[in-house]
Formats: C-alpha cells, sequence, structure tokens
C-alpha cells in the first residue's frame, strides 16, 4: 500500500515534469517552427531575443523527465528507450543543433541565415520526433515490437499524424507566446499565426480522436463506459469551449490569456492522453506498479523530488519575472 | 548477440562522453574564476573588472552551450544503447541522476539567463548571486557525476538481487571509498584546464600588444592559480593511483605497463605495450618506480595484467598512454607555475615572449589532460561497466547494428560541425577581444550593450 502510494505520488511528479517540458520547450519550439513564415532579419532577432533567457531551463525539463522515469521506473526507461531509437537519436541531434544555433546565431554575421535555418529545421525536427515518440506510445506495445527493435514501428502514418500535429501544437504555444513579447507588425504577425495553427490543431485533434479507436480499441471502451463518460465528457467539453474563447480573444487582439488558453488546451489534451492509457506505462505491456523501482530507492527520489521541484519552481518563476515584458532585441541579446 | 551492434553503441558511448567532457571541464573552472572577477568588481567598482566578467562570459555561454546539448544526448543515450546496462542499476544511478538535474542542471540553467542577460534588468547584488549560483551548480553536477562513477568504479553500499543492484546504504554508496580523491582530481582538473585556458588566450594578447589591461590582470591571476593547483593536483593525483592499485590493481597494471605479477616493478616513461605479445616493445625505464609511486614503498608488488585471462584486460595501449600523457601535461604545467613565480618576483611576467608562446601553445592542454585522464580511468576499468560485476558489452541495448552504425554516423558528423564552428567563433570572439576602455563617459549601463554598438554588430 505505502508502495503503490510512492509510485502513484512519483508517477505524477513524472507527468508533471513531462507536461512542463511540453509547455515551456513547447512554446521555444514553436518560435522555432514559426521562422520560416517571418522573413525579416529584425523580426527574426526579436524572436530568437524573445526565448534565449528561457530556453535552457525549459529543456532542463526533459532532463528531469528522463532520470525521473529512470529513477522510478527503471523498467520502463530501459525498455521505452530502445524501442524508439532512431526518433529519439534524431530528436537529440536535432536539439543538439538547435541548441549550438542558439549561440552561433549570436556571434555570427556572414552566416546568419545559415544558423537560422538550422535553428528553425532543428526545432521542427525535434518537434517531430516528439509526436512520432508519442504516436508509438498511444498505439501501444506488443511483446513483438518489445523484442525486436529493428521493426520501424514507429514510422506508421499515424505516429506521422502525431508529428504533425504535435509541431502545429507548438507552433500555437510559440505564436501565443510571442504575443506578449511583441507589437506592432511582428505581433499583428503572430495574431494570425495563431489563428491559423488553433484551427489546425482543433482539427488535428479531431481526426486523432476519430483515429485513435481503430489503433487501439480499448480506449474507447474506457471513454465510452458507463460511469467513465461522466467523468470524462467534462475534458472535450472543457477543451471545446477553450478553442472557442482563444478565438474570441485572438479576434479581440488581446495580448496575454491566448497563450493561458493554449497551454490549457494542452493539458485537457494531456490529461485525456493520461486517462486513456492509465495505469500502463508502456502501454498494454507493463503497468506503473511493475516498472516502479524498489520502495527504498524510490523514497530517496520522492524525498529530493518534493523539497527541490518548489524551490526550482520558484527561481523558475523568478527567471520569467526577471525577463518578463516586451522584448527589446537590441537589449538583451548580446 | 551481435557484438557488430554493441562494438558501435561502445563506440558511439565513447564519442558522446568524449565530446561532453571537453565543455565541463572548461567551465567549473571558468565559472569559478567569473565569480571571482565579479566579486571583485562588486567590491571595488573598478569598471576593469567587469570588462573582465563580460568579456568571459561571452567565451563561458560558448562553451555552455556546447555541454547541455552534449549532455541531453547523453541522458538519453545511456538508455537507448546500454538498456540492459541501465536496467541492471537503474536502483542506484536513476535517483543519482534525479538528484543531479535537481541540484545542480536546473540550478545552472535557471541562473544562466540572468547572468548572460540579466545586467539591464537586476540589480548587481542579485546579478553576483546569478553568477555563484551558476558556478555552484557545476560544482554541484561534478559531485553527483563522480559518485555515480566512482560507485561504477567500485560499487559499495549494495547487493546484487536477480540481476538488479539494490541499495543497502545510500550513504555507502554516495561516498564510496574512492569518490572523495577522484571529485577533488576532476574540480582540479578543470580548475587547471581553465587556469592555462584563459593564460593562452591572455598570453596571445599580451603578444599582440592589445587588451593589456584585461590580459595582465587576468593573466597575473591564473599565474598564481597555476603555482598553487598544479602541485595540489599532484599531492590528489598521488592519492588517486594509491586508491586505483587498491581497488582496481589491474588498471594500475595497464597504467603501468606491468604484465608479469612482480616486486619493484620498474617505472616505464616510454613502449609500447603489445597485447598480443603480452609484453612491452622498445621499454625505457626506472627502476623501482613504478611501485614505488603507486604503494610508496620500493618493494611493493604490483599484479600483472597476465595473473588473468585476456578477456577479463582492460585496454592497455589507450590506459598506459592516457595516463602518460596526463602526466606529462601535469609536469608542464607545473614547470610553467614555477617559471610564472620566478619571472614574477623578477617583475617580468609579461615580458618574456618565449614563455608567453609557449603558454599559448598550451591553451587546449588542460582539456587534453583530462581527456586523456578520463581515458585512463575508463578504458582501464574495461571490460567492466560495474567493476567485477557487469561487463560493458553485456550491459549494451540489443540494436541492429545498421541502426546504431547511422546514429553514431550522424552524431560524429554534428559533433565534428559543432566543434568545428565552437573552435571559429571562439576565435572570433578572442580577436574582437573584451570591450575597449571607455574614455568618453562614465557608463552605468551594461558594456555589452555598447560592445555591440563600438564593434558595429
Amino acid at each position: 500500500m505505502e508502495h503503490e502510494i510512492v509510485t502513484f505520488l512519483l508517477g505524477s511528479i513524472l507527468s508533471f515534469a513531462i507536461f512542463m517540458y511540453v509547455l515551456l520547450d513547447g512554446f521555444d519550439l514553436g518560435v522555432g517552427i514559426l521562422f520560416p513564415f517571418v522573413t525579416t532579419n529584425e523580426h527574426r532577432k526579436t524572436m530568437v531575443a524573445a526565448i534565449v533567457p528561457v530556453w535552457d531551463g525549459n529543456e532542463t525539463w526533459l532532463v528531469l523527465g528522463a532520470a525521473t522515469l529512470y529513477g522510478a521506473f527503471p523498467v520502463a526507461y530501459s525498455t521505452i528507450l530502445p524501442t524508439v531509437y532512431m526518433p529519439i537519436i534524431i530528436m537529440l541531434a536535432a536539439l543538439v543543433f538547435r541548441g549550438i544555433s542558439f549561440e552561433f546565431m549570436a556571434h555570427s554575421k556572414k552566416t546568419l541565415r545559415l544558423w537560422q535555418s538550422f535553428f528553425c529545421m532543428g526545432s521542427a525536427v525535434a518537434t517531430f520526433c516528439q509526436g512520432l515518440i508519442l504516436g508509438t506510445f498511444v498505439h501501444g506495445y506488443s511483446a513483438n515490437t518489445l523484442a525486436t527493435s529493428t521493426a520501424y514501428h514507429w514510422l506508421t502514418p499515424f505516429n506521422i499524424t502525431t508529428g504533425i500535429a504535435v509541431m502545429c501544437g507548438y507552433a500555437l504555444l510559440g505564436s501565443t507566446w510571442m504575443l506578449r513579447k511583441t507589437e506592432g507588425v511582428l505581433q499583428e504577425k503572430m495574431y494570425s499565426f495563431a489563428k491559423a495553427t488553433a484551427i489546425l490543431v482543433f482539427l488535428f485533434m479531431v481526426v486523432i480522436t476519430l483515429w485513435t479507436p481503430q489503433v487501439d480499441i480499448n480506449i474507447v471502451t474506457r471513454w465510452f463506459s458507463i460511469p467513465n463518460i461522466y467523468l470524462l465528457m467534462p475534458l472535450p467539453l472543457l477543451t471545446l469551449v477553450c478553442f472557442a474563447w482563444l478565438w474570441r480573444q485572438l479576434n479581440s487582439r488581446v495580448e496575454k490569456t491566448p497563450f493561458y488558453l493554449s497551454m490549457l488546451i494542452f493539458l485537457f489534451a494531456y490529461v485525456g492522453l493520461a486517462m486513456s492509457v492509465w495505469p500502463f506505462i508502456i502501454p498494454h505491456i507493463v503497468t506503473v506498479w511493475q516498472a516502479a523501482a524498489p520502495l527504498n530507492s524510490q523514497l530517496f527520489i520522492l524525498c529530493g523530488l518534493l523539497v527541490l521541484v518548489p524551490v526550482l519552481c520558484i527561481y523558475t518563476a523568478y527567471a520569467y519575472h526577471v525577463f518578463r515584458g516586451k522584448t527589446n532585441a537590441e537589449e538583451d541579446h548580446y | 548477440m551481435d557484438t557488430l551492434s554493441v562494438l558501435l553503441s561502445r563506440a558511439q558511448m565513447a564519442v558522446t562522453l568524449t565530446m561532453h567532457i571537453i565543455w565541463p571541464s572548461i567551465n567549473i573552472g571558468l565559472a569559478l574564476f567569473l565569480c571571482v572577477m565579479e566579486g571583485i568588481w562588486l567590491k571595488t567598482k573598478n569598471p576593469l573588472y567587469l570588462r573582465i566578467c563580460q568579456f568571459w562570459m561571452r567565451i563561458f555561454a560558448l562553451a555552455f552551450g556546447m555541454g547541455v546539448v552534449s549532455g541531453v544526448v547523453m541522458s538519453y543515450e545511456l538508455g537507448t544503447n546500454f538498456g540492459l546496462f541501465t536496467n541492471a542499476i537503474g536502483q542506484v544511478l536513476g535517483p543519482l541522476f534525479v538528484y543531479e538535474v535537481l541540484t545542480a542542471f536546473f540550478v545552472e540553467a535557471g541562473f544562466l539567463g540572468i547572468m548572460l542577460f540579466g545586467w539591464n534588468r537586476v540589480s548587481p547584488k542579485m546579478h553576483f548571486f546569478a553568477t555563484f549560483m551558476v558556478m555552484f551548480g557545476t560544482f554541484v553536477s561534478a559531485f553527483w557525476i563522480m559518485s555515480a562513477n566512482s560507485w561504477m568504479q567500485f560499487p559499495t553500499g549494495t547487493h546484487l538481487a536477480d540481476g538488479q543492484f539494490a541499495v543497502d546504504s545510500w550513504l555507502a554508496a554516495i561516498f564510496n571509498p574512492t569518490f572523495l580523491h577522484r571529485f577533488l582530481h576532476m574540480v582540479f582538473a578543470s580548475y587547471l584546464t581553465s587556469t592555462f585556458f584563459i593564460a593562452g588566450i591572455c598570453a596571445w594578447y599580451l603578444l599582440k600588444k592589445r587588451n593589456l589591461d584585461v590580459a595582465k590582470t587576468c593573466f597575473s591571476f591564473v599565474m598564481w592559480a597555476a603555482l598553487l593547483f598544479t602541485p595540489l593536483q599532484m599531492l590528489v593525483g598521488d592519492d588517486v593511483g594509491l586508491i586505483v592499485h587498491k581497488y582496481q590493481p589491474l588498471k594500475t597494471a595497464a597504467m603501468e605497463g606491468v604484465w608479469d605479477t612482480q616486486k619493484a616493478a620498474p617505472l616505464v616513461l616510454f613502449a609500447w605495450p603489445d597485447a598480443k605479445q603480452e609484453k612491452n616493445l622498445f621499454s625505457i625505464s626506472i627502476p623501482y618506480g613504478a611501485s614505488l609511486l603507486n604503494t610508496h614503498q620500493l618493494q611493493g608488488e604490483l599484479i600483472g595484467l597476465k595473473s588473468v585471462p585476456a578477456a577479463d584486460r582492460p585496454f592497455v595501449v589507450p590506459t598506459f598512454f592516457g595516463f602518460r600523457i596526463m602526466v606529462g601535461i601535469g609536469v608542464l604545467f607545473l614547470l610553467v607555475g614555477i617559471f610564472g613565480a620566478w619571472f614574477r618576483y623578477k617583475k617580468t611576467l609579461y615580458d618574456h615572449p618565449w614563455f608567453l608562446r609557449a603558454c599559448v601553445l598550451m591553451t587546449p592542454f588542460g582539456v587534453i589532460a583530462t581527456l586523456a585522464g578520463w581515458y585512463t580511468a575508463e578504458t582501464g576499468r574495461q571490460p567492466w561497466v560495474v567493476y567485477n560485476f557487469l561487463r560493458t558489452a553485456d550491459g549494451a541495448s540489443r540494436l541492429a547494428a545498421e541502426q546504431v552504425g547511422v546514429s553514431l554516423s550522424i552524431f560524429s558528423l554534428v559533433y565534428l560541425l559543432a566543434i568545428s564552428f565552437f573552435l571559429y567563433y571562439f576565435l572570433e570572439a578572442v580577436k574582437k577581444g573584451p570591450l575597449v576602455e571607455e574614455t568618453t563617459e562614465e557608463k552605468t549601463m551594461p558594456p555589452i550593450i555598447g560592445y555591440m554598438h563600438t564593434q558595429g554588430e
């Protein structure tokens, strides 16, 4: 019993870390994805300057996700990662390119364009790979896919769709984040990006919702059985409300709320996903209870997480507070 | 077992680790240097120190970016390529890894933004605090990594049950007997790496007669550091040698090129250790030397490599030469420290072109020595990944060789490009140099902005 409570808590913290990663690195990856649609150099500089002080901290949530998964559910870590070998490797290589582009964009003049395109491609490819991994995860595993990680089971039409969907989602986060950071022409551009991506995200959510029963029938029985249907129905309804509200806010040129609403849309989708796969950590194969590390290890991790995650949230919030307000490319970017 | 896949995974891990350790070894020391310089600025308000800070922060940011991206890769590659290893030691390594992320990575990342871009947005004291926290984060990061690595070199506080290492005592696992010595050895290695990194760049300015105020202040500072840290590092290194001999005698055998178990083993200065013939070719050696160094006794006994079957022996060549390169560079550092002190005493510290040229040449020597040391430690403990418990080959994921081949090619290419461009931009930044002192007006605004305008960027 005690072990189950600890496992549940760690599972929640793990979900929290992954969600924080999706939100935070989501918006800075999204800014990179929007690069091809912004051609003015000044505007591009502003976009980079709006994320450069925080991207590094955002990416650290990815490492925390890996570490918590590893520490609390070692079986899952060492089983899942080899099965999505290529998407992870390509994602990492893309993140490397993107990371060094941040520094090199600041230092280069002649090759600025080159680094800008690396930055954009890195963001897009890393995001697409995260979507592929998400798709593989929703798809679920069979004993077969676990045994042969050679198979290209991560490259299916469904996964490619989730890949593109995540790209649109991050672009939505990115454009709504930029609303808060920009003014004038660029901000107007961001309003139109936010609208376009909001429509795309909505369409992809519908498509994926309709498609998921085809790939995993268990999810349907979970959602449409009584009493689950009454408990779970608020999620899609709330998502709809958020979309409608977001649309109105964008039309009336409100700067701040669109970002919060995009985050809420992500939250509802995320909770919906968690409801669909729970209690599996490797869908169909291993539950969180089976993957859990022994109590002794888990308690040691839990102590650290319970004390330090709030602390790091505080100083992360402080860093965001320091860099609040409109971005001035000249001022903040060296 | 697909041995080609395992071989490629090991090669990929070696490439990734090599790429990664370069940056922390520059940055742990550089962060301390920045912290001291900013502290002096806060105390004296002398703008010279602010210019020093802001110049080196640019270099720090470049290297830090490389460290972050190569570190993220590592945290996943352990799972993708060494799934069976990470599974077996998950209960031990996982928590240490979580603590490292919580107490080091987040601290660094959270305050790095403020340190690099916050000059205009926070008070000088708050900025100093941010710099301090970045320094603290890099230091703590080294603590956890050395703890995890030391546990793998000599597992304590755990027992093996059903193919999994279970922890009996966290204290014993974290503070295992080899940890403290190796931690200090790494921290001092990083301090020396940054010392000679800074010294080389300043020596170049001195030779070119550019940025003399910044160059002289920094050069003088790091010459003190060289004089202090090189002998300290040698003492700590000697201690690590004893520890290695105590817990991993076969690593000592590979380091010293000892094939047959013997007392009064000679110190081999140069040789080619031939694993096939099981002996040293072209050997030049000093009697008693190796026994004296590793046991502190003339008649001390060293275990020979031939005491175990060939399959249980470490890779002799990289261990043997890695050790020699590391020690050789250490001796050079000591000489620089001594000459520096002598020239300072003579008040001619900046006036000897040959000495300055030597320093320029030695700019990357700290990195090379640190890498050589790590090669000694890591190839010398093969074939084990958890010493005497788990073989590296048995810890590898069962992946298709072509997949690992592709990923190894991708990473090699990406890293090669990244390092080339780093060097290019690093040299550009050095050429530009620190902000030229402003004579027209005393500016309270951060010189980084002024810097942009004066350099016409």
